[in-house]
């Protein structure tokens, strides 16, 4: 027993070694307005000291694309949500806009997400969806679909740089405990929780990909992997797959919930959206 | 724990010793060591070697660096790095340690690589399966035995 003790420790000992490059140092700032890219970890996650974007674990080109509006392909796809913003659509004649005359007025709306009403844990998507069927008279979009993400990148955008400021105790407190178990149990045929990947191993490589702390700040975001927007949802549903997890449904309540704890892993942090990612 | 593990397999390790290969379940723990080979003979290096990047497979590389393989452009720095690993550890620990690194390493990151049963909700297509069969595992164990300094 004592032999095992040992050599656990030699291994940590090497894991901590291994640990020197972590996260870079670098500022965003997009056309001169600087970003928080890191923060004070909040109290309730008790095994960090500072929260990190997911955009400090990129490389320089990566991390410059983001840097200027004009190079970011994302906003290709915030073009598309104007226009979807613009678009009349249902029984009841109406558009986005007849009601949101200007999306500025959303600037605000992002950083306290997922957000509880009426005991319900409602997500952007969520708030679009209602719209959409109950004052539009149309169809909801699907939850992960390009319309959407085109949507809430649009929205999400008009709250960038201001600091997520996700509500954690009275109505949303059994949300966010749903939400960190789930953070911290281990599924899949690889036995392995978010934690072991975005908590305990943030800052060194996993093959070729430079493990970040998971943050949802910069959500919908662009990947150069698949050429789109992709919602945070599809990123939690990606990672259960790569650890043979069957996921849970998307824009259910488990995501939902998770949503909820990760975004507020991330208070302190600004609104990135939309980001761009490997 | 360990001796629970260790009954059960003893019970059926004698109704199914007729088969040459040890399923996941027979598979019995001395100190995080497994004693004898799960298939009744050594494994195959060379092909051990090829498990141990495939990423489908062992992608033991995606978590260990391993300077056996300069010709792989990207090794992991999640665990510790396996070089010279034949001369730290005893063929048993090895064989342990890739069957359920649990078993060594309590609560590690390292997935266990010959168990099929005991996690939660795998894809269904792994359900019930092992990631290596009996015959990887040795074949990694024969690999990483020739990892000496
Ligand atoms: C086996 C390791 C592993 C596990 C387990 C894992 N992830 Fe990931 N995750 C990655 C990798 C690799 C990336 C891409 C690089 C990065 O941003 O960390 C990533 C990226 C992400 C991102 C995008 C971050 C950004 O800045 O764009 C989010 C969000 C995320 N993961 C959430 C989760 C959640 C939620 C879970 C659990 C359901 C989870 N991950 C489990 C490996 C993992
Ligand atoms: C997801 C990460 C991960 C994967 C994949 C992985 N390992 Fe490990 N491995 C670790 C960690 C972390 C440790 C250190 C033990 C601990 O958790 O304290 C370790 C320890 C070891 C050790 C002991 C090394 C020493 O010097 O003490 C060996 C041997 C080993 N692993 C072999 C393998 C083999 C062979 C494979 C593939 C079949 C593999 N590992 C896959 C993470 C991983």
């Amino acid at each position: 027993m004592e032999f095992k003790t040992l050599l656990t420790n030699a291994a940590v000992v090497a894991l901590s070694a291994g640990f020197a490059s972590a996260q870079d140092d670098s500022i965003l700032a997009v056309d001169g307005d600087v970003i928080n890219t890191r923060a004070a970890a909040p109290a309730f996650a008790e095994n960090l000291d500072t929260v990190y974007s997911g955009w400090h674990f990129r490389s320089g080109e990566t991390q410059s694309l983001q840097m200027d509006d004009f190079e970011n392909p994302a906003f290709v796809f915030v073009d598309q949500g104007i226009d979807l913003f613009d678009k009349v659509e249902g029984s009841e004649g109406k558009a986005c806009a007849s009601c949101h005359e200007d999306v500025v007025d959303f600037a605000g709306l992002r950083p306290a997400l997922p957000r509880v009403e009426n005991g319900e844990l409602v997500t952007m998507e969520n708030l679009v969806n209602e719209c959409r069927t109950e004052r539009m008279g149309a169809e909801p979009w699907k939850y992960t679909g390009g319309q959407m993400t085109a949507v809430t990148a649009l929205i999400g955008l008009q709250s960038r740089g201001m600091s997520i400021n996700v509500a954690v105790d009275g109505d949303a407190a059994p949300f966010f405990e749903r939400g960190k178990d789930l953070y911290y149990q281990r599924v899949g045929q690889l036995d392995m929780a978010c934690s072991n990947c975005h908590e305990d191993n943030y800052g060194v490589m996993i093959r070729a990909d430079h493990l970040s702390q998971g943050q949802i700040n910069g959500f919908p975001t662009y990947r150069l992997k698949n050429a789109k927007l992709n919602s945070a949802h599809a990123r939690f549903k990606g990672c259960m797959k790569n650890i043979r997890a069957t996921p849970f449904k998307v824009g259910g309540d488990e995501f939902k919930a998770l949503e909820l704890y990760l975004a507020a892993r991330g208070n302190g942090l600004s609104v990135e959206t939309p980001s761009v990612r490997n | 724990m360990r001796n629970i593990f260790t009954i059960a397999a003893v019970s059926v390790l004698s109704v199914t010793s007729a088969l040459a290969e040890n399923a996941p379940s027979d598979v019995a723990f001395e100190d995080g060591s497994v004693m004898a080979s799960l298939t009744g003979s050594a494994g195959d290096a060379a092909a051990g070697r090829k498990t141990f990047m495939n990423r489908k497979q062992g992608n033991c590389l995606a978590c260990h660096m391993n300077d056996d393989m300069p010709e792989q452009q990207f090794h992991g720095e999640v665990g510790p790095p396996l070089t010279g690993v034949g001369d730290r550890w005893e063929e048993t620990e090895l064989r342990g340690i890739v069957v359920n690194a649990k078993m060594m390493f309590e609560g590690t990151i390292m997935p266990a690589f010959y168990i099929d049963s005991g996690y939660e909700r795998p894809l269904k297509k792994f359900d019930g399966k092992s990631i290596l069969t009996a015959q990887q595992v040795e074949d990694v164990v024969a690999y990483l035995l020739t990892l000496k300094d």
